[in-house]
């Protein structure tokens, strides 16, 4: 009986030591195919097309309003207590991100910060797409306690009487109005919630609110022309893919080890990964649940399903009174979905610079990006809503393999 | 009818090419269906239109019919990523179908009810991208 048993263990450590073996066994890269060759393509920076027109934003592309808008962004004046810039959050040497699980301004926010690198592509914006420009959402942190906990009143007046802003406002937008009659526009006001500034908000006339919503309108488009210049950079990926698709093999060997090429042939194959991480940016800018645990103690997030009521509820929305798109195009607003599919979903974010953009997901539940891989490998059920994720079933090294090749999606500098 | 026959010649200059010559027959085979793209080749991430024409069994244009559209990737078990919609009658059959985005590659099926006074059929269009 002993000796059966121990027979069993020599046969059980012998197929441990096999399967070890032939997982970690040295690979080479099977050629690229056809299909392959265009996937990669697709996924270059050479592929990204030109930044897409914002009618909503009148100024998106004037070069005199991306200045006054990157002052704007790196002014912590507009805060409540002078110490907080978009900038806090939105640190260039760390790809845009902070390095938070969540953003810390005043306050901490409910989410992680998302990089700005690339922003300008795509169509919704914060993880649950509760902003539809690149403008109305640099104005939602101003007003948002937790982040620059400011209020509309005391930025537009500041703005309005601070020589080289009031200077700059008036050569992109003419005529600046005057706040400064306080019996008309109180010293701090917003719709927002907080009794004191919504009342003081409430009592004002509608044609001063709608003087004051315009000049904080027009602020934000100033940020969305500066944030509209932040450009993802060409990376050892992009370099790469440009070898291979001239066959240049000693360039492809000298950037890319044959992990990071194993790694590759995964990422778009069997790990799945562009099903949403596609396009030049590696993302579809579409909302998925992915089974992303809340912390103990959170309520899950509900994602999408009220990103959407949001969104749709902004006065600075695509179609509101302060969108310039006379046309009233906006497209993606008009036919916006809702369903049971955006419970707890969240939108994909990119993955140019994710090395330098932990901690991972809408709240920074994922430290590491080899948690990030395991997470995707096993596929949890969500919380709430339904994980669209299929659990993967790959193995350590090819995680480490998938981990190896993201890291070659870091710019040089990001900036 | 001249401003409705413009709008269909801007169309046809603007959507350069037909991305289905056969078509789609419907479930029951009382609808064929075509259609334009905005974009050609379809590409994912962006939001386009198509101008969709409608014909009956006999080759003739279906006018005044009503159009719903859903669809989505069926190997994935979703849905279309917008809720895309039939805008305006251009001209007898064609029909502007405005917000469609698609934002994966792969196999995609949209489904389309038409009904008209006396008839209702689904076409499935099934498109790879």
């Amino acid at each position: 009986m002993r000796r059966r048993i121990r027979n069993l263990l020599v046969l059980l450590l012998a197929c441990m030591a096999v399967y070890y073996a032939w997982i970690h066994r040295p690979l080479s890269p099977a050629p690229w195919s056809d299909e392959d060759l265009v996937t990669l393509r697709s996924l270059s920076i050479a592929s990204l097309p030109p930044l897409p027109a914002d009618p909503s934003n009148a100024v998106a592309d004037d070069r005199d309003a991306a200045i006054m808008g990157s002052l704007l962004f790196f002014d912590a004046r507009l805060s409540a207590n002078g110490e907080v810039s978009c900038a806090t959050c939105h640190q260039p040497d760390l790809g845009f991100t902070d390095g938070l699980q969540k953003g810390r301004g005043i306050g901490e926010s409910k989410r992680s910060t998302r990089s700005v690198v690339g922003v300008a592509y795509s169509p919704w914006l914060y993880w649950d797409g509760r902003r539809d420009s690149l403008w109305s959402q640099a104005l939602s942190p101003l007003e948002d306690p937790q982040e620059h906990g400011s209020n509309r009143m005391h930025i537009v007046r500041l703005v309005t009487s601070e020589a080289v802003y009031r200077d700059m406002y008036r050569s992109l937008f003419g005529q600046v109005p005057a706040f400064t009659d306080t019996g008309r526009f109180p010293a701090a006001a917003a719709p927002i919630d907080d009794p004191d500034l919504a009342s003081a908000w409430a009592a004002m006339r509608d044609i001063d609110r709608q003087a004051v919503n315009t000049v904080y309108a027009n602020i934000g488009k100033t940020i969305a022309a500066f944030e509209r210049s932040v450009l993802p950079q060409g990376t050892r990926f992009d370099a790469y893919v440009s070898a291979l698709l001239r066959g240049d093999q000693k360039e492809q060997d000298a950037l890319f080890s044959k992990d990071e090429v194993l790694g590759l042939q995964l990422f778009i194959g069997e790990a799945r990964c562009t099903e949403c991480h596609n396009g030049p940016l590696f993302t579809n800018d579409e909302f998925h649940n992915t089974g992303v645990l809340a912390y103990p103690g959170e309520l899950p997030d509900r994602g999408r399903i009220d990103g959407l009521r949001l969104v749709l509820g902004n006065e600075f929305n695509c179609l509101g009174d302060y969108s310039d798109d006379q046309a009233q195009r906006c497209a993606e607003l008009t036919y916006v979905r809702s369903g049971p599919e955006l419970i707890g979903a969240t939108r994909t974010p990119s993955l140019r610079n994710v090395s330098q953009t932990s901690p991972y997901m809408h709240r920074g539940q994922l430290a590491t990006l080899a948690e990030v891989l395991q997470h995707y490998n096993r596929a949890p059920d969500a919380m709430i809503g339904h994980n669209e994720a299929k659990p993967l079933g790959l193995t350590g090294p090819q995680l480490k393999r998938l981990e190896a090749f993201l890291r070659t999606l870091a710019a040089s500098s990001a900036r | 009818m001249l401003r409705n026959l413009c709008i269909a010649l801007l169309f046809a200059a603007a959507f350069p090419a037909a991305a289905a010559d056969a078509g789609w027959q419907s479930g029951a085979g009382l609808f064929r269906v075509t259609f334009q793209s905005e974009l050609d080749p379809i590409v994912i991430n962006r939001i386009h239109n198509w101008v969709l024409h409608i014909e009956d069994e006999h080759g003739a244009p279906v006018a005044g019919a009503t159009l719903a559209v859903t669809g989505g990737m069926p190997a994935h078990d979703h849905g279309l990523p917008t809720a895309p919609q039939v805008t305006r009658e251009l001209a007898a059959g064609d029909y502007v179908l405005e917000g469609l985005r698609f934002h994966m590659s792969g196999r995609w099926e949209l489904q389309i009810t038409i009904t008209t006074d006396d008839s209702q059929d689904v076409v499935v269009i099934s498109l790879d991208l």
